[in-house]
Formats: C-alpha cells, sequence, structure tokens
C-alpha cells in the first residue's frame, strides 16, 4: 500500500461473464476480508442465472475459440501471461493479502502462476503431436487419430491457493480449446478478478473464459447439472458435496475431474494429467485407392 | 477371303450418324459436352469396390445351385483362341469341342460361341454348321488397336463376310487416355455400322475396353458409356492379351453401367469378362456378382459371355466331380 | 426377400454345429476354475430358433465379491509382480488359441447372438484376436505410453459389456486391462454368456494364472454389484446410454476411475458427389451389420436433397439382394434379432415412426416362424423432430433425412445428444476434412463405413460416452497417470 495521506479510489470487483463486467443479475454481493478479517472488498455473489449466462457465453465463444489455429491460441495465451505480469504487483498484494502470505511467498506464488501459464500456452500446439497420430490399421486406410475440446467446461476454483490454483485449473481448460466457466474461491476471489481484468485485454474473445465469484456450493449443483456443459472440475468442491455434484454430472455423462484428496502441490509438473480429461480423440478413416 | 481398304469405307472427316437414345442424346453433340457428361458420371472408390466384390466372394454356392451354375457358365463360354500359331486344323478341333465340350457326356450343354481371328472365322464357321454355336470374331486391328480407321473397318469388314455372327472390337486406348472420347465413340459407331450384314440382323458388336490399359474404375465406368451410348451390344473387359485383365471389381463396375444403362434408357447391353477367368470357382464368382448387382435378366448366354480357353476344362471336370461324386482328372476332358 | 424369381437360388450352405460342444449349464469362472454360483440358473436361448441352449449362473453378490478377491490376490501374488514380457506372453498365447478355435468361437457366437456366421467368421473373431494381439506387443512397453517411466496399472478392473458383439467386446475390454498389469472381472450380457465362458477355457488352456481372468454371467444386479464393489479400481463399461448414466453416479465419490461407451444415433451424410455406389454399399454396411444392432451404426441417412431420389431407388434395389435368414447359413446376410425385448422395441420404434409421419419401406420378405425377426426397413420423409431421427432404435431400420448444403448436414448431423460416429461420402477431400473437422463425432467414417481395427481409438462424444478403446488410448485408460 502507498504510504501517503491520498485517499486510494477502490476498486470493486465484478463478474467477468462474455467479456464485460456486470454485477450479479441477482444484485447480491458479499463481503471479501483478508486473512485476518479485515474488509477488502464487496465481491459480487454469482446467482444460478449468472452461471446459465455464463454457459450461454461460453458455448458461444466456443465455436470460434476452437477453430482457432493451435498457434493463435497459443499467441493469446502468452499475451496473457504478459499481461499479467504487468500486473505483478496488484497480484503479489491480494494475493498476499487474502492468503495470509509474506510478501516472499506471494510473490513466488504469482512467479509460478504467470510460469504455469507460460506453461500451458506452449502446449496448445503440441498436443496433437504427442496425443494424436496415424493408427496403422490392417487394410487400405489412412487412419488417424486427433485431440479435440469437448466444449464448454465449468471449474470449480480452488478454495485456497487463489492465483497459482486458479491458473492451474483455468490455464489447461483454455489451452486445449475449451471455454470456460469458473467459480472461483469464495473467500479469496479478488484475484479471480484481476486475472479477468488482464483476459479482457489480453485478446482472448469474450466468453471463452468466465469468472463467477461466488459460492461453488451454491453454483455446483447448477452447473453439474446443466445440460449444455461438457466437462466439470470439481476441485474447489466443498468435501461434502462433490460426490453429490459428480451424480448430478453423471445424468448428462459429463467429463468430470474429482476434487483431490489432499490440498495438491500446485507448483509440481501436472502433465496432462488436467488437459486430457476435457480432451475428445476423433478418430477419421478414409480408403486410399486411385 | 480378305479385302484390303475397301473404297467404299467412310472417310476419317465423315461424322457418325448415330445419336444415342434419350435422355442422352445431346450428351455427344460436341467434345466439351462429352467430356462434361463423362467426367460427371458418380466416381468409383476402389476399396469399396473391392471389399463389396470380397464379400460377394464368400457366398457358398454348392449341390444344386452349384450345378446348375456349372451348367449355366459352359452355356455361357465364348471358346477362345487367338495365337499367332492359329491354324484351320486347330479351329476345327475347338469347334469340335464348342459343340460337344464333355467326350463322355452328351447331356453337357455346348457352348455360346468360338472366338477366333476374323481371317479363320469362315473355317469356324464351316466347322459349328447348324449346332446353334455362335462365330465370334475379333477385328479393328486386335488386340493393340493401332491402325488407321480404314483398316480397322475393313478388318471388320472381313470378319463380317467370312461369317462371324459376332464381333469383339477393341476401343482406341490411345484416343480415351488423351481425352479424345468423341473419337473413340465415333469408331465405334462406324464399327457397329460395319457390322451390317446384307440378308441377316447386323453382326453383334462386343466391345473391348481393355480395361488393364484403363487402369481407375473411373475409367472403366466412363468407357463403358461410352461404348453402350454408340451402340455397343456388350461391353467386354479385355482382350486377355495382358494382365490385368477381368477382375471382379472391373466386372462390378461394368456390371453397374449396364445396369444404370437400362435403367435409363431401357436397352439392355451384355457383358462378358474375358482373360484370367480360369477356373469353376472364378466363374462361380461372377454369376454370383451377375444375380446380385444386375439382376437374373443378365443370367443368360444372350447377356453374359465368358472369354475363356481352359476355363472349360475346369468346368467340365467339376461337372464331372458333382456327377460321380469323385474328383475328377485331366485324362477326362479333352485337350482343344 | 430375394431371388424368388432368379433361376440361381442358392442352396443352403450351413455351417456345421458339430464343432461346438455346449454343456448343459456353466458355472461362475473364479480364480481359475468353473465354480457353483450362489444365485440362480437361467437359460441362454438361440434367438433364431428360441432353442435353450444351455443354463447360466446369475452370480450373486457374495459370487462377486468371491470374484473380485480373486482378482484382488492375482493382482498383488501373481500378475502384478510378474514380468511385463510374461504377460505379453500369455495375452500372445490366448491371441493364437482365439485364432487355433476360431471355428468353433464362429458357431458358437452365432448360435447364442443371431449373428451371421459370415459375420462371426470374418469379422467378430479375426478382430478379437487381433486386439489380444496388439495388447500383448505392448505389455512390456508401458514406458512408451506416454505417462512416464513404470506407469502403474489400476487394480482390479470390473468390465460390463454388450450382446450385440460378445466376444469383440470381450477383447477389448480384457486385452489392454491385462496388458497393462490389472486383473479383470468380466460380466457378459444376459443374453450372450456362451464365448464368454468358452474363452474362459481359453485362458485355461493358456495356463493364465488363477485369478487373472474371472468370467461371473448374470444381469443387471450381477453388474450393479459387480460397478459397486469397493474393491474394484477401474470401471469399463459397454451398453446404454441409460444404465451408463446410473454407473456414472455409482461411482461418483469413490476414486473409481471410469469409461463408458454407449449408444448412437449416427449420421451418415452422401454428397451429390459421392461415389454412389459404394455410398449405398456403405449405407447398407452401415445400418444392416449385424442387423443394426450396433452403438456406431449409421442410423440416420443425410442424403443430399438432389440425389435423394436416386439414393433411395439404389437403395431399395440394393436392399431386394439381402438374405435375411438362419444365421448357420454361410450365405445370410442378415441374422436374427437377440431377444424378444429388442425386437419388441424395434416394432415400438417403428410404428411411432409412422405415426409420426414418416413413410415405411421394408422389401417383401419371408421370416422364419420361431425366433426373433425384423427385415430390413427404410423410413424416408423423416425429420429431426421425429423420435426415429433421435431415439437409438438398435435395429435394421434406416432413417432417411435431406439436407441442401454442407452447413445444413453438419448442423443436423451434430444435432444429438450422442456422438459416436459419423460417416462422410464424397470425392472431394477438402470437404472430407472439412466435415470431418466439424463432426461432433469420436468415429468419422469418410468413404467406408464400420470399420474397427485395435490400432485405431474408438469411442463418442457427449452422451455416447468418455475415454477410447484401441490405439495407445485404449491401453492409458487402464493405467495411473491418465485420467478417466
Amino acid at each position: 500500500m502507498i504510504g501517503n495521506d491520498r485517499l486510494a479510489v477502490r476498486k470493486t470487483y465484478k463478474l467477468y461473464v462474455n467479456g464485460a463486467f456486470p454485477r450479479s443479475e441477482s444484485g447480491r454481493t458479499y463481503e471479501v476480508t483478508d486473512s485476518k478479517g479485515h474488509f477488502l472488498a464487496n465481491a459480487a455473489r454469482a446467482s444460478r442465472k449468472d452461471a446459465r449466462d455464463a454457459v450461454v457465453a461460453a458455448r458461444g465463444a466456443f465455436g470460434k475459440w476452437s477453430g482457432m489455429t493451435a498457434y493463435n491460441r497459443g499467441q493469446v495465451l502468452y499475451r496473457v501471461a504478459e499481461v499479467m505480469e504487468g500486473r505483478h504487483v496488484q497480484f503479489c498484494d491480494e494475493v498476499a493479502a487474502g492468503e495470509g502470505l509474506s510478501a516472499s511467498r506471494a510473490r513466488a506464488a504469482v512467479d509460478a502462476a504467470i510460469d504455469r501459464w507460460v506453461w500451458y500456452a506452449g502446449w496448445t500446439d503440441k498436443l496433437a503431436a504427442v496425443l494424436g497420430g496415424a493408427n496403422p490399421v490392417a487394410g487400405p486406410y489412412f487412419d488417424f487419430s486427433t485431440p479435440e475440446p469437448t466444449g464448454v467446461v465449468a471449474v470449480l476454483a480452488p478454495q485456497q491457493s487463489s492465483l497459482l490454483g486458479l491458473v492451474s485449473v483455468l490455464a489447461p481448460v483454455l489451452a486445449t480449446g475449451n471455454t470456460a466457466v469458473v467459480v472461483t474461491s469464495k473467500d479469496r476471489p479478488l484475484p479471480a478478478v484481476t486475472l479477468a481484468e488482464v483476459l479482457a485485454t489480453s485478446d482472448v474473445p469474450g466468453g471463452v473464459a468466465n469468472l463467477l465469484t461466488g459460492d461453488a456450493e451454491e453454483l455446483g449443483t447448477w452447473l453439474a447439472e446443466h445440460a449444455d456443459v461438457d466437462g466439470i472440475d470439481l476441485t474447489g468442491a466443498p468435501a461434502n458435496r462433490a460426490m453429490e455434484f459428480e451424480r448430478e454430472a453423471a445424468g448428462t455423462i459429463k467429463r468430470v475431474v474429482r476434487p483431490p484428496a489432499t490440498e495438491p502441490d500446485w507448483t509440481a509438473d501436472p502433465g496432462l494429467t488436467r488437459m486430457t480429461p476435457f480432451l475428445e480423440t476423433k478418430t477419421v478413416w478414409h480408403p486410399i485407392g486411385l | 477371303m480378305t479385302h484390303v481398304l475397301d473404297p467404299d469405307a467412310l472417310s476419317d472427316d465423315a461424322r457418325a450418324l448415330s445419336v444415342p437414345l434419350p435422355p442422352y442424346r445431346d450428351a455427344t453433340r460436341s467434345d466439351s459436352a462429352f467430356r462434361a457428361f463423362l467426367h460427371g458420371l458418380p466416381g468409383v472408390d476402389q476399396v469399396g469396390a473391392e471389399a463389396r466384390v470380397a464379400q460377394l466372394g464368400t457366398r457358398s454356392i454348392k449341390t444344386t445351385s452349384k450345378a446348375w451354375a456349372i451348367d449355366t457358365a459352359i452355356s455361357m463360354v465364348d471358346l477362345t483362341t487367338l495365337e499367332g500359331a492359329d491354324t484351320p486344323g486347330k479351329v476345327r478341333s475347338l469347334a469340335a469341342k464348342a459343340r460337344r465340350p464333355d467326350p463322355t457326356d452328351p447331356t453337357c450343354p455346348r457352348v455360346a460361341a468360338v472366338c477366333v481371328y476374323g481371317d479363320l472365322a469362315g473355317v469356324a464357321r464351316e466347322a459349328l454348321g447348324d449346332s446353334g454355336v455362335h462365330v465370334a470374331a475379333v477385328a479393328t486391328a486386335f488386340p493393340s488397336g493401332r491402325a488407321s480407321r480404314a483398316v480397322k473397318l475393313a478388318d471388320v469388314r472381313d470378319a463380317v463376310q467370312n461369317g462371324a455372327d459376332e464381333i469383339d472390337m477393341v476401343i482406341d486406348r490411345g484416343a480415351f487416355l488423351s481425352g479424345r472420347y468423341l473419337d473413340v465413340y465415333e469408331e465405334i459407331v462406324a464399327v457397329k455400322e460395319a457390322c451390317a450384314r446384307p440378308d441377316a440382323s447386323p453382326a453383334h458388336l462386343k466391345v473391348i475396353l481393355e480395361t488393364g490399359e484403363l487402369v481407375t474404375l473411373d475409367n472403366v465406368r466412363r468407357a463403358s458409356w461410352i461404348a453402350m451410348l454408340a451402340g455397343g451390344d456388350f461391353i467386354k473387359t479385355s482382350t486377355g492379351k495382358m494382365s490385368p485383365a477381368a477382375t471382379l471389381p472391373v466386372g462390378l463396375v461394368m456390371l453397374e453401367a449396364v445396369r444404370d444403362f437400362r435403367a435409363a434408357t431401357g436397352r439392355q447391353v451384355g457383358f462378358k469378362p474375358a482373360g484370367g477367368i480360369r477356373t469353376t470357382k472364378d466363374a462361380v464368382k461372377h454369376l454370383v456378382l451377375i444375380n446380385e448387382t444386375v439382376g437374373p435378366d443378365w443370367l443368360d448366354p444372350d447377356w453374359f459371355r465368358f472369354g475363356a480357353s481352359s476355363l472349360l476344362n475346369d468346368l467340365l471336370l467339376q461337372r464331372q466331380k458333382l456327377r460321380t461324386g469323385h474328383y475328377s482328372g485331366p485324362d477326362y476332358v479333352s485337350v482343344d | 426377400m430375394t431371388t424368388s424369381s432368379s433361376p440361381f437360388e442358392y442352396a443352403p450352405a450351413p455351417e456345421s454345429r458339430s464343432i461346438v460342444d455346449i454343456a448343459p449349464s456353466y458355472g461362475l469362472f473364479i480364480d481359475g476354475e468353473f465354480v457353483d454360483g450362489t444365485g440362480d440358473a437361467f437359460p441362454s436361448v438361440n434367438p433364431a430358433t428360441e432353442e435353450v441352449l444351455t443354463e447360466v449362473s446369475a452370480a450373486s453378490e457374495a459370487d462377486v465379491d468371491r470374484a473380485v478377491r480373486a482378482a484382488r490376490r492375482a493382482f498383488e501374488k501373481t500378475w502384478g509382480p510378474m514380468r511385463a514380457a510374461d504377460r505379453g506372453k500369455y495375452l500372445f498365447r490366448i491371441a493364437r488359441l482365439l485364432q487355433e478355435r476360431a471355428r468353433e468361437f464362429a458357431v458358437l457366437e452365432s448360435l447364442d447372438n443371431g449373428k451371421p456366421i459370415r459375420e462371426s467368421r470374418d469379422v467378430d473373431v479375426p478382430l478379437a484376436a487381433a486386439h489380444f494381439f496388439y495388447y500383448a506387443g505392448w505389455a512390456d512397453k508401458l514406458d512408451h505410453v506416454g505417462l512416464g517411466t513404470r506407469p502403474r496399472a489400476l487394480g482390479v478392473a470390473g468390465q460390463v459389456i454388450p450382446w450385440n458383439f460378445p466376444l469383440l467386446m470381450l477383447a477389448w475390454k480384457v486385452a489392454p486391462a491385462l496388458a497393462a498389469g490389472n486383473t479383470v472381472v468380466l460380466k457378459p450380457a444376459e443374453t450372450t454368456p456362451l464365448t464368454a465362458l468358452l474363452f474362459a477355457e481359453v485362458c485355461r488352456q493358456a495356463d493364465l494364472p488363477a485369478g487373472v481372468v474371472n468370467i461371473l454371467t448374470g444381469a443387471g444386479d450381477t453388474g450393479r454389484a459387480l460397478v459397486e464393489h469397493d474393491d474394484v479400481d477401474k470401471v469399463a463399461f459397454t451398453g446404454s446410454t441409460e444404465v451408463g448414466r446410473s454407473i456414472a453416479r455409482a461411482v461418483a465419490g469413490t476414486s473409481k476411475k471410469l469409461t463408458l461407451e454407449l449408444g448412437g444415433k449416427a449420421a451418415n451424410i452422401v454428397f451429390d458427389d459421392a461415389p454412389i455406389d459404394q455410398a449405398v454399399e456403405g449405407i447398407v454396411q452401415g445400418i444392416f451389420f449385424n442387423q443394426g444392432h450396433v452403438c456406431c451404426a449409421g442410423s440416420r441417412l443425410l442424403v443430399q436433397e438432389s440425389i435423394h431420389d436416386e439414393v433411395v431407388a439404389s437403395l431399395q434395389r440394393r436392399i431386394g439382394t439381402l438374405r435375411v435368414g438362419d444365421p448357420l447359413d454361410k450365405n445370410t446376410d442378415i441374422g436374427a434379432i437377440n431377444s424378444a425385448d429388442q425386437l419388441a422395441r424395434i416394432r415400438e420404434l417403428s410404428d411411432i415412426g409412422e405415426a409420426e409421419g414418416a413413410q415405411r419401406w421394408q422389401p417383401a420378405c419371408e421370416l422364419p416362424d420361431r425366433g426373433f425377426w425384423y427385415p430390413p426397413t427404410i423410413f424416408t420423409d423423416v425429420s429431426s423432430a421425429h423420435r426415429i431421427a433421435r431415439d437409438e432404435i438398435f435395429g435394421p431400420v434406416l432413417s432417411v433425412l435431406t439436407f441442401r448444403t454442407p452447413d445444413e448436414a453438419v448442423a443436423k448431423a451434430n444435432n444429438t445428444t450422442y456422438g459416436l460416429s459419423a460417416g462422410i461420402w464424397s470425392e472431394k477431400g477438402s470437404r472430407i476434412l472439412k466435415i470431418a473437422n466439424q463432426l461432433r463425432a469420436g468415429v468419422v467414417w469418410a468413404n467406408t463405413f464400420n470399420k474397427f481395427d485395435p490400432t485405431s481409438p474408438f469411442g463418442g462424444y457427449k452422451q455416447s460416452g468418455y475415454g477410447r478403446e484401441g490405439g495407445r488410448h485404449g491401453l492409458a485408460a487402464y493405467l495411473e497417470g491418465a485420467e478417466q
């Protein structure tokens, strides 16, 4: 914080849906405090209708986002990392305040988050090589398999790790060409909104990523049952609701990533494990002849 | 007796007078129209055609249906000799076999025709008498077809005059492969005219496409349509002088063509695979192909022929086995 | 329905039944031997004749538990610690035995399932053997799957398979599971247990260690008990979307990995520049192969409006040459419907089709009096709103819709909650690749249809399931480090 007498112009924290920053249609907000209980901000409390609108936006954006070349997508995601870098200080402040971290620990988390984003940006045009290929079928056919994004993915972001954890669940969804509806950490939503501002200023088309501040416990059901959501990451689901959400998701055969048993080490190499759940494999056959 | 360069032959400049049946009247009005028509025919997927043929090859033809198939196949054979070394003696020997294929069994059907070079057609005619076996002659500078129009037409007229009932002509593959489709068409029309007989209906014209040189199944379809539009009575796969000759995928495409042609114009054209059909199994596969592609209307010597030489003996051996219950041997059938 | 006016009638060409030796009853195959189950026995019937073939046991919860424990023991004591190359050798043995006993398996499959012997002989059994060969070769190469070095097996796999390709579905499940180092408990479908039971014999002939493969016959209850058993690490299911949903619900909140291969309503798209004769063949293969009992069947024909009449006429002509009849006759093209239940469902949906205004066409067809039979059927004038365009019928019934432009074809093709497969017929390469890109289907066949291979991943988008079988993907599903 700047130590002088100037009155700060406080930031407002709203939802990020379809490239814009609306308040919740319900008009609700809730108090966000720092780790010591001091007031930080009123965040919008997303409702099921906001979630519904976000899904519409994500579906609308899917065609264009998945239709971009992998190279373009990678460039867009890299630019997001550039803009994140530019907001380094703001992120550090928000992470430190929300998670109760020292300045140096907050900085390490922000550094890791930006690096993780860069790491995922580099994957966009390599997945096909690693996960796809020609299949040597026993007949005169050209047969190849390629990975494709599954569609709209709902993500219940980690409750504790408010930036690194958020990046770890959102970046893989976008890198694979999916579009996302994210319910942020309930108690630590501020870095997510700043990230939304980064997305909004980084050539990411509106609707590709939608960030809803609010309660995963409340919104999880609506997203798990939503027939136009193709996959759901339950990482941030409250432990006592995760199984129920998974059961609800089963009704539409959603691809589900279950919550981890313990808080993961978000700095560890995730490999492909957060990308493959939201990738379909398409196999194409064509005869080879005159 | 042969004639060379008949002075009454149409000159190369004279355009053919014949036009195809509706609805294809205007397909041959110009080179570009004909090209557009032929290139607009549906393509053939080679792998798909081969797969269909392979599946038909799994039909299991036993007992009564096998006996019927063998007898039918025998009655569809054009017993053939087309060698430089052919002599009247050879042709007479072949004709005798044609009339009575199985020396041990008079119930064996006779074949459909004897097929020889045009200059020996007279010998065949005499040897066959009134047996009902037809005389087919190859003509038009068989097998290459590389000679002037006048020479080719003279070749046809000679054969007809010598007594051929049927003419097996070859198309100009050079013209086809260089895209001169109308030339190919007009030559067939001219040959058909040359098949005229003063005191009988015209000799039957079989048009040999030489599918081995056409290579692709798309080309086979196009060449089939040229031959049918030009008035051919039969379309025939090959001269038997090169390999590949009568493969089943080629047969499939040509049968589809005759089927589609009849559906569109009402005119039925026959089909003759020739070359490479050596065993009863091969013959039965062809009959199955006909049965399930164009249907029973073509299961008749008037609409289907096998161009073959050694096939007949294998059919006879199989026939003998069905009759006697044991496997037969080469001493029980004649060399031609 | 065919050749009644042809002089070329094919005489009956029956494959002999004498090669199979069906016991009057069977127990359960647990821990390397056949044992009595504790549940009731139920019959397995030949759907072509309604003859009872044998009696099998409906495995109870206690039986399931016993099998899972046997599988767990085998995983921990024999199969898990075994050298990977040796696991591969066992799989090679099994593959060879399937080839050696191929005719026996084919006849048995046709008797139990109703499919023509030509299909079981030329497609089902060879592909099943090929799957075992393919995965046998992976067993000692797991380092190269892409999941790091020494990826670990999941443990005990509970596998439930359908009745449409009984032996082949068993191969698709068992081969990769074993190659990855897991042990299995497999439940064949209620109406088609016989080839799975013969497979158990093959496991014995191969000297496969006890408990590595366990076969439990039974119906829905047995399947449920297996899927819900606490000590099963991985569940693999192929069957209806409805049951798939309930299985996904059942494993929620557990750590069980799950793959599902469910229903479909595939669109076969024929453009005006298609190779028409091959397209007709592909359409026929697409919906009448295996009596239409295929999840990836091309049950919707989307034909470009300009060639609709020509294609339908060609289809009708081609269907006229199909032979419906005794599955053991080598010339039969279309066999029996698998069960009375399935036949009732097909009839019901067909009636709905007519009631909704579509035009039904069937060739004149003499069907046997006994057994479960349905003639090949085409519905024209079908629209996307009709139930016969949306519901999976799982029988030899084709719904024909039209389209005007490629965009419209794609929109209609994708307008379904299913997403298993699709077909494209066109001679234009760039269009094929473009349309293939746009179709939301896990398998796209272009200028061909219903082609399968152990190296080629198979599975669906959307409510046709998740996960892929075949190829590297099929193997990864049974290893730690992959997801789902």
